[in-house]
């Protein structure tokens, strides 16, 4: 029988109001930045 | 500039450096030399690489780029959140665990000595090449409108951030960085204040509708400098080597208390570098719309290159186009008030034929400026006939009040010493690490003779740094240049790392040589670009490309070799 691997070591808390992982933190500058692009494409849309 | 001004110029740019250099003086640890005190938090790391980033060529020749072509540039940016969750993520766990001094350190721990001699290698072509271009463009710029010596200013701000970088290292960078962004931000933010208040109404739709508002081009090609898909795709390898790759941007973050506050540091960049830079491209198309209401707007922007021609022999024929442009740009404020007004009355036919006629005057005013160019360059061969960098400049020297006309100066000279003193803190780093250790082993263990070689490859570099900007004449166009030498070093760079981190089968040998190729790859493509126009690409899909080339060749070799020619070391052994 083949021996569980070994679990990764626990990651640090980002210590951050809100999140409880890093993950989490990634997905919301990720939304954020998506969020950017479609302002900017609507902000040319109006304007240009 | 009056007394005030020089005050505030001088207390500002000297008192940061005084201040940074005398709080640092007794930083005689190696760690805390090359990566900022322990305790450093992730505000400082923020701020740290936010500056060693943005160079005075972003808020300068920004504006400039915005009041000529649009905020188009923006796109530029979009890479750059991605790449900064991937640095995040997978980059700097690593180089935090290994307890390395400089990135390359970890190619000599996975791969082998060559490989990491050849990252090393690169960085400091590449980024010793660009040193010079950093305290050139200000320089030029400044002596240019203030009538200041270039060499002197050249020195001024040389020997400045030698004094500091040396004194104090990496700490001394990051408490200077700081404050230097504290200044930096006020004045912008100063700049911008007292435009909004000097602005006619409807001077966003009136930018918009002569063009200079398209943040975001979805046309699918490739030849086109900024698109949303350059932006995205390029903008996210360019900066995916800058930030995971480039010793000057990853000595900012592997510092700190904890991984977290390198963490932080990057994703404070992530979340706020497209808004500032949309500011700052918004402030150049509100120049524009300022410029269009001003009776004395100059043809050409560079108005000491200009009136040193209009006093020579062929002067009237810039005289003709001078009196050619301000009845056309009179003729155009007289469109652009009509079309707002039709735009007010609703009448949809009116409004579009008042927005053809402000286009048409738009077109001639853009040919008048054009010809300017042609007979400047007619007259004089060597003249420098790019005027966008003295736009925002002409606006600081003619409509701020004095005093803030010394803090916007300060802004100038302050990111250009914050960036000037993180690639000579970096390339000092680089040379004592990964050169000096590597050739001389034994004297490694010695700390105090590794701190005073870091301090001396500091003050080479920073007179390497002097030496090249006050013999070398460098493009015009700057934060072109810049990206363009960084796309063509660094996607060969990218592609090791992404092998080292992703590709865990591949050996030494095989990402050398493949990485060599790829470099080799790159150039003829870039080259090919130069001689036949037809096949010439967006600079930034070279970032892309010469990455996967390094991948694909590094397989390739891996596959030919057969089995790893350098099996790669624990990746816990300690760093050297």
């Amino acid at each position: 029988m083949k021996p569980p691997s070994a679990p990764p070591p626990p990651e640090d808390p980002p210590g951050v109001p809100g999140f409880r992982t890093w993950r989490g933190v990634y997905q919301f500058v990720f939304a954020f930045f998506v969020l950017c692009v479609l302002l900017l494409a609507v902000f040319s849309r109006v304007f240009a | 500039m009056n007394l005030l001004d020089w005050l505030v110029l001088l207390g500002a740019i000297v008192g940061i450096a005084a201040y940074g250099t005398w709080r640092t003086r007794h930083t005689d640890s190696l760690n805390t030399y090359l990566k900022g005190n322990h305790n450093t938090g992730w505000v400082t790391i923020g701020l740290s690489v936010m500056a060693t980033q943005a160079s005075t060529i972003t808020y300068l020749s920004l504006p400039g780029q915005a009041y000529e072509n649009g905020i188009a540039f923006i796109q530029n940016y979009f890479g750059l959140p991605l790449a900064l969750i991937i640095v995040c993520a997978f980059f700097l766990p690593i180089y935090r665990k290994l307890g390395v001094y400089t990135a390359y350190e970890y190619l000599g721990q996975r791969f082998d000595a060559k490989t990491r001699l050849l990252g090393a290698s690169l960085f400091l072509l590449h980024r010793g090449l660009q040193a010079g271009i950093t305290i050139y463009a200000p320089a030029i710029i400044l002596s240019t409108v203030l009538g200041w010596p270039l060499n002197l200013t050249i020195l001024f701000t040389g020997l400045l951030v030698i004094i500091y970088t040396v004194t104090g290292g990496s700490a001394a960078v990051n408490l200077t960085q700081r404050w230097q962004m504290a200044v930096i931000f006020g004045g912008m933010v100063t700049a911008f204040v007292v435009l909004l208040t000097k602005l006619p109404a409807g001077a966003v739709p009136i930018a918009g509708a002569l063009g200079k508002l398209q943040a975001v081009d979805f046309t699918p090609d490739l030849k086109q400098r900024y698109t949303l898909w350059s932006g995205i795709l390029g903008g996210l390898f360019l900066s995916l080597s800058y930030f995971g790759t480039d010793q000057t941007q990853v000595q900012r973050y592997i510092g700190g208390a904890a991984l977290r506050e390198g963490r932080l540091g990057l994703m404070f960049n992530a979340m706020f570098k497209i808004p500032m830079q949309f500011c700052i491209v918004m402030l150049g198309a509100l120049l524009f719309v300022f410029f269009q209401f001003q009776p004395d707007t100059p043809v050409f922007f560079n108005q000491t290159e200009w009136r040193r021609h209009v006093a020579g022999p062929e002067g009237a024929r810039l005289h003709v186009i001078e009196e050619k442009h301000t009845a056309i740009l009179a003729d155009k404020q007289v469109k652009i008030r009509a079309w707002m007004a039709a735009r007010e009355s609703g009448v949809p036919g009116d409004e579009a034929s008042a927005r053809s006629a402000m286009l048409a005057a738009q077109k001639a005013s853009d040919a008048v400026r054009q010809e300017a160019r042609d007979t400047l360059r007619a007259i004089d061969p060597q003249a420098k006939i790019k005027d966008s960098d003295y736009v925002f400049i002409t606006f600081i020297l003619t409509q701020l009040p004095h005093g803030v006309i010394g803090l916007l100066i300060a802004v100038m000279i302050a990111s250009a010493l914050s960036s000037k003193a993180g690639e000579l803190n970096a390339l000092a780093t680089t040379s004592t690490i990964d050169l000096w250790r590597h050739f001389r082993p034994l004297a490694a263990q010695d700390e105090a003779r590794n701190v005073r070689n870091a301090k001396w490859f500091t003050a080479l570099w920073g007179c390497f740094a002097i030496g090249f900007a006050l013999f070398v004449s460098f493009a015009e166009n700057l934060i072109e240049a810049l990206n363009i030498v960084a796309s063509l070093f660094y996607p060969a760079l990218l592609g090791v790392f992404v092998v080292a981190f992703f590709l865990k089968k591949v050996g030494g040998s095989a990402v050398f040589w493949a990485a060599l190729a790829s470099q080799v790859f790159v150039l003829l493509l870039f080259s090919a670009g130069k001689f036949y126009p037809a096949y010439e690409i967006g600079y930034l899909w070279l970032n892309p490309i010469g990455c996967a080339a390094c991948v694909i060749f590094s397989l390739l070799f891996q596959a030919i070799i057969g089995q790893r020619a350098s099996p790669p070391a624990s990746p816990m052994r300690p760093a050297t």
